[in-house]
Parts: structure tokens; sequence; C-alpha cells
């Protein structure tokens, strides 16, 4: 049984927002995390860049697998997680604090609202797996 | 293909109880990893001790007085070189030299051999062999593939645990060879074999024992504690083959690749005499290697996976076959085929890694060797 906070939102591709304003800070879902297997690698954008929504914003790499991470809601990044390049292994163990990994200054708050519900995504998972 | 239509081993169950998460691995439903995860199975398995199951491999009895002679036809090594009680490593070659599967070939007695192929060839490898045999061979053929369990100890801790369920000396028991004997009251073979790059044993049994046996070792290795065994599925056995730049078929090695490419001159006896793909594999050692198996190692952040282009400069030169992060050398390594020219310790080469071409160099193989 996966672990799916009721404060955030999530995307059909597996990733969390929390929102705080116009800020929307983004990891991978405790579903997505235990599909990847051990994390070892993250490749994150810097802060500065500009994704749509829904684009490709970085790479998570496990051991067996690589995965991309899309961007939820589009926007400007304004911080990254550095502490994952030395503790990729966060994502493992806590993905919804410690393994969050960007924030990110969206154009559009509305998109965020716009997603799955914490009751809705444990549905998709339930309909998909 | 649905779940009911995979191929099961005898120990299917038990990968299930222990949380294996099971994929369709070349028709066989296997463990891919169980909860301890890939890199912690790896470094038990280095460390400690690791228990795979390889019930899925294939085995195939040669008996007859031709056995020596038949085997030694279709394969590179030389069979005649084997004692009873010793097994090699070899490759099955078709006429070009490439290779149809490699194989572990075991003498049991001057008439009589056992093969051991890789689980998702064995019907090919068998199409392959009996199409190659006929009566003046003088040896009778049987897929035996369904009579064997197959659990591999691995690891420094593997002897002692073994060792503790038998009353076969196990020190005795050289590298490549093996005894038959009783294993926690178990008719087994107890081979001083692996694919792992430790030390360990591969002991065959009759499948209606596998569970007691596996079981058997997780006791005795005191699987749950801190250091104790773990169970390990194909993604730390490929992991732990990688850094000891073991090849696997279908990566390192295919009907399109010889063996003296990948590295495997060793195990290709062209002075024992005639077998198949003798001349072709002859004719390339005299004319020189084009391309070659080379391992690397990156050396700027980013995992190189099977598939992905090698380039010099701006020249594509190659495809990894292999590529993996190594938990236990904390790199990212892969083996790719080279042209020779750039098959060398220390070559710059670069990685096409979702379109970013990233630096890495030749390194030597195996990457990781046990300390002696």
């Amino acid at each position: 049984m996966s672990n799916i906070p009721e404060n955030l939102r999530y995307s059909k591709d597996h990733e969390w927002v929390g929102v705080d304003g116009d800020i929307a800070t983004v990891g991978i879902t405790d579903y997505a995390q235990h599909a990847l297997g051990d994390v070892v690698y993250i490749d994150m954008p810097r802060v500065g860049d500009k994704f749509g929504t829904h684009e490709a914003f970085g790479s998570v790499e496990s051991v067996k697998a690589v995965s991309e991470i899309f961007m939820p809601a589009g926007g400007e990044i304004t911080e990254v997680n550095d502490g994952l390049n030395d503790t990729p292994e966060a994502v493992n163990n806590d993905p919804y604090e410690a393994g969050w990994m960007v924030k990110v200054k969206m154009d559009n708050p509305g998109e965020a609202d716009a997603m799955l519900s914490s009751v809705e995504y444990e549905e998709y998972l339930s309909a998909s797996t | 293909m649905s779940e009911t239509e995979l191929k099961r081993t005898p120990l299917n169950a038990a990968h299930r109880q222990l949380g294996g998460r099971m994929v369709d691995f070349g028709g066989w439903d296997m463990p891919v990893q169980y909860p301890a995860g890939v890199i912690e199975e790896h470094m038990r398995c280095r460390t400690r001790a690791g228990l795979f199951d390889v019930s899925h491999m294939g085995e195939i009895w040669v008996d007859g007085p031709g056995a020596i002679d038949f085997v030694n036809r279709l394969t590179t090594n030389d069979v005649t070189r084997l004692i009873d009680g010793q097994a090699h490593y070899s490759a099955l070659t078709n006429p070009k030299g490439g290779v149809v599967d490699d194989l572990l070939v075991y003498r049991f007695a001057e008439e009589k051999l056992l093969l051991v192929v890789n689980a998702g060839t064995t019907e090919k490898d068998w199409g392959w062999i009996t199409s190659h045999h006929t009566d003046a061979d003088n040896c009778a053929l049987t897929n035996a593939s369904g009579d064997f369990c197959q659990i591999a100890v691995q690891g420094p801790d593997a002897l002692g645990i073994v060792q503790q369920l038998t009353e076969n000396d196990l020190s005795a028991i050289k590298y490549y060879h093996f005894t038959e004997g009783w294993v926690d009251e178990v008719e087994s073979i107890i081979s001083r074999t692996g694919y792992t790059g430790e030390d360990g044993f591969e002991v065959y049994a009759h499948p209606k024992y596998a569970e007691k046996l596996w079981n058997k070792f997780l006791e005795t290795g005191s699987y749950g504690s801190a250091e104790g065994i773990l169970p390990c599925g194909l993604a730390s056995r490929n992991t732990l083959r990688l850094e000891s730049a073991m090849s696997l078929y279908g990566h390192e090695l295919d009907d399109d690749i010889t063996p003296l490419e990948a590295n495997l001159g060793w195990i290709t006896k062209l002075d024992k005499g005639d077998f198949t793909g003798h001349d072709a594999l002859t004719a390339l050692k005299e004319k020189g290697l084009t391309r070659k198996l080379a391992g690397f190692e990156m050396t700027e952040p980013g995992i190189a996976r099977d598939g992905y282009d090698v380039y010099v400069g701006d020249e594509k030169v190659g495809t990894v076959t292999s590529g993996s992060p190594a938990p236990f050398l904390k790199k990212n390594i892969g083996l790719a085929f080279l042209p020779v020219d750039f098959a060398k310790t220390g070559q710059e080469i670069r990685i096409d890694v979702r379109g970013k071409h990233l630096a890495a160099r030749v390194v030597p193989t195996p990457f990781y060797k046990r300390p002696s």
C-alpha cells in the first residue's frame, strides 16, 4: 500500500506537488520510488530554468532503470534540492519530505488545483495496477 | 504475455512469500528484487552471502562413448582436457563463429557430460544440438531442464553456510570443480561455480527439494539478521556479474558476436581440432579483430544504459551492451564493443545519455576482483 499524503496534489506521471501560494514543491510519489527501486542519481535542472506543463525537467535513475520527471505545473525553477546529489536514497526513504526535488514558481497556480487529490490518485493507482 | 502463461521455477511461491517483485524474464516469472533492494542484495553478496534461484537454467545430458567428441565438436573449449568432477565455461558456436549460447560443461565421467545453458535459450540450444546430432555420434541427448532445481549460494560466507549442511569437504572442491553428495539430506550436485565474481556454490537437486534447500540455506545463513544471507533477485545478479565483467547472453554475446571479440579467447581453443565455427574463428584471429568488448567507467555524472551509443569525437564508434551503476564500486560502469584502436585502457569516449554526450574512459576488466 502506497503512502499518499492528503495535503498534496498528484499527477498521473506520479509526481506530487505541495502548493504554497504560487510556489509548488515537486517530487515523485511513494508509488513511483517503489516502482523504480534504489535511486542512485537524479539529473536536475538549474535555478532559473523554465519548463512548460508536462515538460520533462529531469530524470531519476535507479540501479535498474531511468525515469523522466515531468513538470506538473509549468513555471520557473526557484530552488533545487542539492542534498539529493549526496543522498539520492532520500527519494526512496522519504519521498515527500527529504526527497523533494525542485520548487517552481508556477505561471498558472490554478494548474496545481486541477491535479489529482490524494483520493483520486489512490483510485488512479488501484485502477491502473 | 499474461502471468499465467509464464514458466515458474519450483521456488516461485517462496519468492512471493519473501516479497520478491516478480517480472517476466524471458518467459519466466522471476524475482527482480526482494524488499531489501538491489543495492543491499548486491552488497550483502559481496560482503557476506547471497542466495539465488537459478532453476530456470537449462540442463542437457550427453551420455555415451561419443559424448566428449560430440560436445568438443560443437563447443569452443577443449572438452578432452576436463577430468571427472571438473567443469568449464564454453560457447556453442555457429559456422560463422557467432555464439549460439554460452554454457557450462560438466564432466561426470568419460561417457557422461552435463551441459548447463541459459534459460531463455534452452529451446534454441536443444534444437541446435539435436540438429547436429546423429546416431554416428554414439551418445544420447536428454533435455533434463525439468529434472533440476538450481540454487546458488555466493559470497565470502557461502562455503561456511553450505558446509554446515553437508558431509562433503567443500574446501577440497577447487574452483570450477564439483562433487555429487548430500546437502541437508538431499541428493545434490555441489559445484564451485557462480555468476557473481564471488566464491560460492551452485547446488543442483531434484525440484521437489527446492523449497527445503532454499529455506535451509536462508536459515543456516541467518537470513533476517543484519549480517545474514539475503535472497538476491535478477537485478543484483546482473549488477554483480557486470562488476565482474561476465558476459550476459543477448548483450555481450549473440549469434553475430564471436567469443574472440567478447574477450573469450581463453575458452576458444583453436588448436584442439575442428569444431563448428573453427575455420571462421581461425580466419578472424589471423586477420585480426576489428572490434572488441571493452569496459568503461563514466567520468561525468550520468549512467550509461544498455543500447546507448558510444562516441569518439563526433564519430559513433559503438554501442553499450550493458551499463549500470556498480553498487560495490560506487561508479557507473558499462561494457561496449569498440573498434580495437579505441578499446584500449585510458581511451576517452563519450556516451550518448539521452542526448547528452557524457565523458567516460576505457578501463581494464574485470571492474571488480574479489580480494584473494
